[in-house]
């Protein structure tokens, strides 16, 4: 009779059956009447001045339907946008445009796009293009990028520096002149490649006579997508449909807005036919976005007890060839904000400088900026706990905000919401015997073997919202969510949401939340994603805002439905609304729970209308808009304990431990899963993965075979 | 200049004009509308287009078109027969072998391959055999988890006799 309880329960994805039948429709899958295929050209000199292009041979090749460089895009196209200006910090955005006209300014800037019958005609196509190039001086490296001299990419972006961004709390030059011990460190976050195994694509669907444009692509945030295509291209927001259905992974690689989409807008409505775009994985490694690529300087003072008194940051920060779209924002707000972490750190500053070089550009990837700022303050406190000869969990205990100071205002001016950094610390040290290890270790030592272990807490700043604080930060969108729950005569239910999952789940854990609202079964209710035309707004999914932020405005949306239920069902029951009471999807009168108008029951009287209440409307569906008040502020102990072969250098991992709290489960099992794949890109970056720059700009490790990506 | 092909896929005899230098999964894909098989990197690296041709698992990006005339080809959408999920759909959906399921139908097509070989592997076995197939979402535990769990179905279903033929259309190697 009752239904199962949904909160908390492993339920299987039904996003799976049909990912494991091979019938998921991403984007590269779709094939409409008529659609042609786009290539692009791409430079092979990381900077370098065009001095023709000739596409004649190209353009007579059989099978191709149109050659288009930057010429043909004037007018039509204006240069691609950046959306994350961030405020008082002298920024300059380049001018980007789609398709390069003057000059190439990394390995991959697209400088023609062939459009033909098939993929195979518009590759040899592209074979027949002859660019005459006039190779510039490179400069990958963002140091020297930012020094006189140093080769410059654009005139209105003198020495190469996008951006000089700073936070200050408190007095940390003071601070550190009066520390007892002073930690200084470089700390060097190589440049990865995201990997999303799905590669980008697009499929641009013009309609002349509807002046209508159906935009099927690989992105984190269609909303987004629509907003971008709109203000790019002069097309009406409201005659935009964007469609992600499903995306094959996106790690924050597709929340930009690429050249190649506008430029499958672009030539849809220049040939009247669908256009689509997929990109290859050689494309894949040099045009979109990296990840990290920053070079972080430190000082840390601290007394000689171990306690840490003022911290001071520059960051050097990579931006790659122009600003991709969030790109500002990663190694300033994403990252600064939380580099005190879990620690009671008020004297603290922090400097960035963005520059520009002839690399890719580098935008959010895996927790942008947040990962980069966890590993700083703990190496230092590892660092530090080396220097005083204190054990680094000791130390850390020392420095953590303790669980009674929340609410607690941090170094980076974030309100901590809540937290017990102890208690999670202490679990993971007791799984991992941490003294038991720790005699293990020194037995091993004698025998010659090298035996470690690591050791990080972090709180992370999650949930990405408020609105306000977007705006303060300079993001060019809101950070709201909304939702809509929509409750047909059948009793069945659709929910709407904003949020655009590739992989995490949420189909099926908002299935959930929805079912433990109403008391529906979880069969019962669809989540819909990732198509503008049937959802209100959204702004994505990144940020770990998914569940948080689209998740918080269901939950809400359901107790709007649960509400009107009630005055229904109090009409129906010929009752008084607040003797009314609502059990799991049963409306009954308190003390004759015998008498009961079910969800269903109500979604029929509902959706039929024939006997409402007077001024109630007809329907069962709700709304609800949610802008949260603050971030989230989840947090854990993670410890990994190696063996390393002194000889070869080879690490092998003995142990991983994840203890993270990340406050209510919905579902158990989707939940250890995002853990799995964070843990494992963890890995990747510390031991395998790294993106290598020749002097010439050419990127060493692109492709598969030479950047590791780990494997099973 | 086309070529003409013969190719058994999924049970069905296709005959397609095909120009010689039409990639296995592009003819698979754009030709034969089979979208199951992904193309992740068409270089061989990745292992999303995994399906299996004449019995063994290979990357249909490594593989041209007319190299598969007279040869029978299996995707991922050929596993599910008779309304029900071959042992290998059914454990990546229970044990949540997948995320984002960009990778999976190649990475279930190589675990069908490694089962016919090894219907009996460890974990260390099943992480060696599938180092061919890339999956940047799971970290690979529960794929590892799923693979055993299959792995298990299918001994149960079908077990491994005195003669040596095991797992679930296995082939003798």
């Amino acid at each position: 009779m009752s239904v199962t309880r949904m909160f908390g329960a492993s339920v299987k994805r039904r996003e799976d059956p049909r990912l494991i039948t091979g019938e998921g429709q991403y984007t590269d899958d779709f094939k409409l009447q008529g659609m042609l295929q786009m290539t692009m050209l791409r430079s092979p000199y990381a900077h370098a001045r065009i001095k023709s292009i000739d596409t004649s041979k190209a353009k007579a090749h059989p099978g191709v339907r149109a050659v288009f460089t930057a010429k043909d895009l004037e007018g039509m196209v204006p240069p691609m946008p950046c959306a994350w200006l961030i405020p008082d910090s002298d920024l300059k955005v380049p001018t980007y445009t789609a398709l390069a006209s003057d000059k190439v300014r990394f390995v991959g800037d697209a400088v023609a796009i062939v459009v033909a019958d098939d993929s195979y005609i518009a590759d040899d196509a592209l074979d027949l293009i002859t660019v005459d190039y006039e190779e510039l001086p490179v400069v990958t490296n963002q140091e020297a990028a930012l020094k006189p001299g140093a080769p410059q990419l654009y005139d209105d972006v003198p020495n190469n520096e996008a951006f000089h961004w700073k936070f200050r709390n408190g007095d940390a030059d003071g601070a550190l002149q009066r520390a007892e011990v002073r930690i200084k460190q470089r700390f060097v976050q190589q440049r990865l490649v995201p990997n999303a195994m799905e590669p980008r694509s697009a499929i641009a669907d013009w309609n002349e006579g509807a002046g209508e444009l159906t935009f099927y692509n690989t992105t984190q945030n269609p909303h987004i997508v629509r907003f971008l295509i709109s203000a790019t291209q002069g097309i009406p927001e409201n005659k935009i449909r964007v469609l992600a259905r499903d995306v094959g992974g996106g790690f924050g690689s597709k929340i930009p807005f690429y050249a190649g989409d506008a430029l499958t807008v672009f030539a849809s409505r220049k040939l009247k036919r669908p256009v689509r775009w997929t990109e290859d994985r050689r494309e894949n490694y040099v045009a979109t976005i990296h990840g990290r690529d920053q070079i972080i300087d430190v000082e840390m003072g601290a007394d000689r007890d171990g306690k840490v008194t003022g911290l001071k940051v520059t960051n050097y920060a990579n931006m790659g060839a122009h600003l991709s779209t969030a790109a500002p924002g990663v190694p300033t707000w994403l990252f600064a904000l939380i580099v005190p972490g879990c620690y009671t750190i008020q004297d603290y500053a922090c400097d960035v400088h963005g520059a520009i070089t002839n690399t890719t550009p580098t935008d959010a990837y895996r927790g942008a900026g947040r990962p980069e700022a966890a590993f700083l303050i703990e190496r230092m406190m590892d660092l530090l706990a080396g220097e005083l000869k204190m054990d680094p969990a000791a130390l850390r205990r020392k420095n953590f905000i303790p669980a009674s100071a929340f609410p607690y205002t941090s170094g980076g001016t974030l309100a901590y919401d809540s937290g017990d950094y102890e208690k999670t610390l202490d679990l993971a040290l007791k799984m991992v015997d941490y003294e038991g290890f720790r005699q293990q270790q020194a037995e091993a030592r004698q025998h010659g073997k090298h035996l470690g272990l690591g050791l990080s807490t972090y709180v992370e700043v999650c949930g990405l919202a408020p609105s306000k604080a977007a705006g303060a930060m300079g993001f060019q969108g809101g950070l709201w969510e909304p939702a809509t729950i929509r409750v047909l005569a059948t009793g069945k239910v659709i929910v709407l949401t904003g949020t655009s999952p590739h992989g995490q789940g949420e189909e099926t854990t908002f299935a959930q939340l929805v079912s433990e609202e109403l008391g529906v079964p979880v069969e019962d209710v669809d989540v819909v994603h990732g198509d503008t035309n049937a959802i209100p707004m959204g702004w994505g999914t990144y940020g770990s805002r998914t569940t948080a932020v689209g998740g918080t405005a269901i939950y809400k949306a359901t107790q709007k439905v649960i509400d009107k239920g009630k005055k229904l069902a109090a009409h129906l029951l010929e009752a008084s609304v607040d003797d009314i009471t609502h059990d799991h999807g049963r409306y009954y009168v308190a003390g004759s729970p015998q008498k009961v108008k079910t969800i269903q029951d109500i979604a029929l009287m509902a959706n039929l209308a024939w006997d409402l209440p007077e001024g109630m409307t007809p329907g069962l569906e709700e709304n609800h808009f949610h802008d949260p008040t603050n971030f989230t502020f989840p947090f854990g102990a993670h410890i990994c304990t190696v063996e390393v072969d002194e000889e070869t250098g080879e690490v092998k991992i003995l142990r991983y431990i994840a203890v993270d709290d990340v406050g209510r489960v919905i579902n158990p099992m989707i939940v250890d899963g995002q853990v799995h794949g964070g843990v494992l890109q963890g890995i990747g970056q510390a031991l395998y993965e790294h993106a290598i720059y020749d002097d010439r700009g050419n990127l060493g490790t692109g492709s598969m075979l030479d950047y590791t990506v780990p494997n099973a | 200049m086309t070529q003409s092909i013969r190719v058994t896929v999924n049970g069905e005899e296709r005959v397609s004009e095909v120009e010689p230098r039409t990639l296995l999964v592009t003819y698979l894909r754009e030709q034969l509308d089979l979208t199951g098989t992904h193309i992740g990197c068409d270089t061989g690296q990745c292992g999303a287009c995994t399906v299996s041709l004449n019995g063994q698992p290979v990357k249909s990006c490594m593989v041209l078109a007319v190299q598969a005339d007279g040869a029978t080809v299996e995707t991922v959408e050929s596993l599910a027969a008779n309304g029900k999920y071959h042992p290998i759909q059914q454990a990546f959906w229970d044990k949540h072998g997948l995320q984002c399921g960009f990778c999976t139908p190649g990475m279930m097509m190589a675990a069908v391959g490694l089962l016919a070989r090894n219907p009996n592997p460890t974990d260390a076995e099943i992480r060696e055999q599938l180092e061919g197939n890339l999956c940047r979402c799971t970290g690979y535990q529960n794929i590892v988890a799923a693979v055993q769990s299959a792995a298990e179905a299918m001994r149960v279903a079908q077990p491994v006799t005195a003669s040596g033929a095991g797992g679930a259309g296995g082939e003798e190697e």
